[in-house]
């Protein structure tokens, strides 16, 4: 359990000492499961937490080939670990590792599971909004973290195929670039 | 006739090596050697070592477990601009250079620095040494305003700009003044709230990031406090993405100084709009009702509906000391709104005005083809027109813009047409190419002397040591001739 929470903190890690200087009390870029982990374990002692880190769940991921990829995986976990833990197939996920600063791991959640992943925070959703593919029920999977309840859902790994011809005539002509 | 012949001779060649059991071994090692004409498996060679270049090799790596990858690039550092163009106070951006250093480090890649193609090699004798040269050098120009002054002092292209704070050797002289109290930017892309962003943050914090220590010097002793970034469309045709103005919102002690009449009727067109377009559209609407604090000590904001026509000169007739702007109103919707003068004019008193309309590829050989009016180099989902064996990504392939996922995306793509095309044998891969050999023998009769990625590393090594007795991540060097001392010693 404390190492998959280390391991959280680090890869938030730049950008909760960015929130930190942040002066504004707005912005929250605390992940929803850090602040659940912590909270968590206040209650409970290292043994029983030691023991709950080796609950596992069952997800399956439909990968953009239309294969399903099936992996039980820890509790506390964000979809981002799974992904690295068990070196899963899908191209370019998790580009920023896990820093909120872009969209490769955006996933498409059944509208069910959803509702149960809870709020969205503004800077998760700017992300989103550049993904390719968006729907009502995206998430990133670096914001995503396992719990009991998600056992067994289906996460889609939406299509980046775009026509990059078309998108580069749709941007506008002026518009300056950013990498 | 000689082509059978040779292909069967091939095959005969490939016999032997299923007998000679350790040699095979060996390949299937590799992973196995799916095409049996060619032994040594495809040579491709990538033409910059920016994102695009790293992605596609990635993938090719990938995708065929018996290709050789080589990436050429004209400066002694990899990353292109990941390191140049990438904000300093965007770290997390800079995270995908961890995956590029896996490239590069692969077995089966090979990274060349200190190669200028097009001078010290030309794209023809790459294509003679691979079976496949990829295009991926980017956009080295900017797009320039074509209007009077712009040659004037105090006047800069955003690529110098950001190339300057971000350590791009041919920027280091640059030495803005940043003695005026506003800045205008031109264009209001997300490089235009990098620059805004730049000269408004707090030099505390920027003091932790690896922003050169000398532009960290004149930031300091900066009196910019108002940055205005002024764009020819309207609030619902803004370039920039949401993160980037979330970040405006959030600088400290900044306020927004906006003009309400930009958003006239913009609250009424908020519903039918897409999600993205419509969260960018309430939080800029957000800053404006919120406008500025009285303890603001800066403020930032947009102008819209503006097009420059001319950069004011002041007395000495060398400086700029304004802009005159040409007032516009749209016509047409959707994607093809268009500005059109009223012929208003208004001119704004600044000091330092930073052009951002958009950066631009330029031709590499004149035996590539080039589109000259879309700066881009033609072609058909990365395959160059008219060109059997040449392909592109990224800027050089659809033009300058998106985010780094875009040219992530379109670089897989590249590399998976590629692939597509040596299966279906459209790349011939039937004879034994040299690949690097060839071209670091040539090189070396030209002398020129390659970094390898081992020698990035030493140069990578310096730059982290000298940046943790300032406490940043790093402190780039500026030099190329000391990249290269570094690099050989």
């Amino acid at each position: 359990m404390s190492a998959c929470i280390l391991r959280v903190f680090l890869q938030r890690a730049a950008v909760m000492r960015k929130a930190a200087q942040q002066t504004f009390s707005q912005t929250r870029m605390f992940p929803q499961c850090v602040t659940e982990i912590n909270t968590h374990s206040r209650g409970i002692n290292t043994f029983t937490s030691s023991l709950r880190a080796e609950e596992k769940v069952a997800i399956h991921f439909l990968n953009r080939d239309g294969k399903r990829i099936s992996v039980k995986a820890s509790i506390g976990d964000s979809l981002l670990d799974v992904v690295v833990n068990h070196d899963l197939d899908i191209d370019g996920f998790g580009a920023c590792e896990g820093t909120l600063a872009c969209s490769t791991c955006h996933l498409i959640f059944e509208e069910a599971v959803y509702k149960k992943l809870g709020p969205v925070s503004d800077e998760e959703m700017d992300m989103l909004d550049l993904a390719y593919g968006l729907t009502d029920t995206s998430r990133l999977g670096c914001q995503v973290c396992l719990r009991k309840e998600l056992d067994g859902m289906i996460l889609r790994v939406p299509d980046v195929i775009s026509d990059a011809r078309v998108d580069s005539e749709k941007e506008s002509s002026t518009a300056p670039p950013k990498v | 006739m000689k082509r059978m012949t040779m292909i069967n001779f091939m095959k005969g060649s490939v016999m032997k090596i299923h007998r000679l059991s350790r040699a095979y071994r060996c390949l299937s090692a590799e992973g196995g050697v799916r095409v049996f004409s060619s032994a040594s498996g495809p040579r491709v060679c990538v033409v910059g070592g920016g994102p695009a270049g790293f992605y596609t090799a990635q993938q090719l790596l990938k995708a065929r477990q018996d290709a050789i990858v080589d990436i050429y690039e004209r400066l002694p550092v990899p990353f292109g601009l990941v390191r140049f163009g990438v904000a300093p106070d965007h770290p997390e951006v800079k995270n995908v250079i961890n995956t590029f250093t896996q490239t590069a480090q692969h077995e089966r890649c090979s990274f060349y620095g200190n190669v200028n193609v097009g001078k010290d090699v030309t794209i023809e004798e790459l294509r003679r040494a691979y079976h496949a040269v990829v295009l991926s050098y980017g956009a080295e120009g900017n797009r320039s305003m074509k209007i009077p002054g712009e040659d004037l002092s105090g006047v800069f292209s955003a690529k110098d700009f950001v190339g300057w704070y971000n350590g791009l050797p041919s920027n280091k002289e640059l030495c803005p003044d940043l003695s005026s109290e506003t800045a205008v930017i031109l264009g209001q892309g997300n490089v235009a709230l990098d620059v805004a962003r730049i000269l408004l943050s707090p030099v505390d914090m920027l003091k932790e990031t690896d922003i050169t220590q000398n532009s960290l010097a004149v930031l300091a002793g900066s009196n910019v406090r108002r940055v205005l970034v002024v764009g020819r469309r309207g609030p619902l045709q803004i370039a920039c993405t949401i993160k980037e103005v979330r970040e405006m919102v959030n600088l400290p002690n900044t306020g927004a100084d906006m003009l309400p009449s930009d958003f006239e009727g913009i609250a009424e067109a908020l519903k039918d709009l897409p999600r993205p377009r419509k969260r960018l559209t309430e939080l800029m609407m957000k800053a404006v009702k919120e406008g500025r604090d009285d303890k603001d000590q800066k403020c930032w904001g947009f102008r819209f509906f503006r097009s420059p026509v001319e950069v004011i000169a002041g007395a000495d007739g060398r400086t700029a000391t304004g802009i005159r702007l040409a007032l516009n109103k749209l016509e047409g919707s959707g994607e093809g709104t268009r500005a059109v003068p009223t012929g208003q004019l208004e001119d704004l008193e600044c000091g330092l005005i930073i052009s951002s309309i958009g950066y631009k590829s330029f031709p590499i050989d004149p035996t590539v083809p080039f589109d000259p009016r879309r700066a881009i180099v033609p072609n058909a989902m990365g395959r160059v027109q008219d060109t059997t064996g040449l392909y592109c990504s990224g800027w050089v392939k659809r033009g300058p813009t998106g985010v780094i996922a875009t040219t992530m995306n379109d670089s897989f793509d590249t590399a998976r047409v590629l692939v597509q095309d040596m299966e279906a044998g459209e790349v011939d891969l039937s004879v034994n190419k040299p690949g690097a050999q060839a071209i670091t023998a040539l090189l070396r009769t030209r002398g020129v002397r390659t970094v390898l990625f081992p020698q990035w590393e030493k140069i990578n090594a310096e730059e982290e040591k000298r940046g943790k007795s300032l406490g940043k991540p790093r402190e780039k060097l500026l030099d190329v001739d000391e990249m290269l001392k570094i690099a050989w010693s």
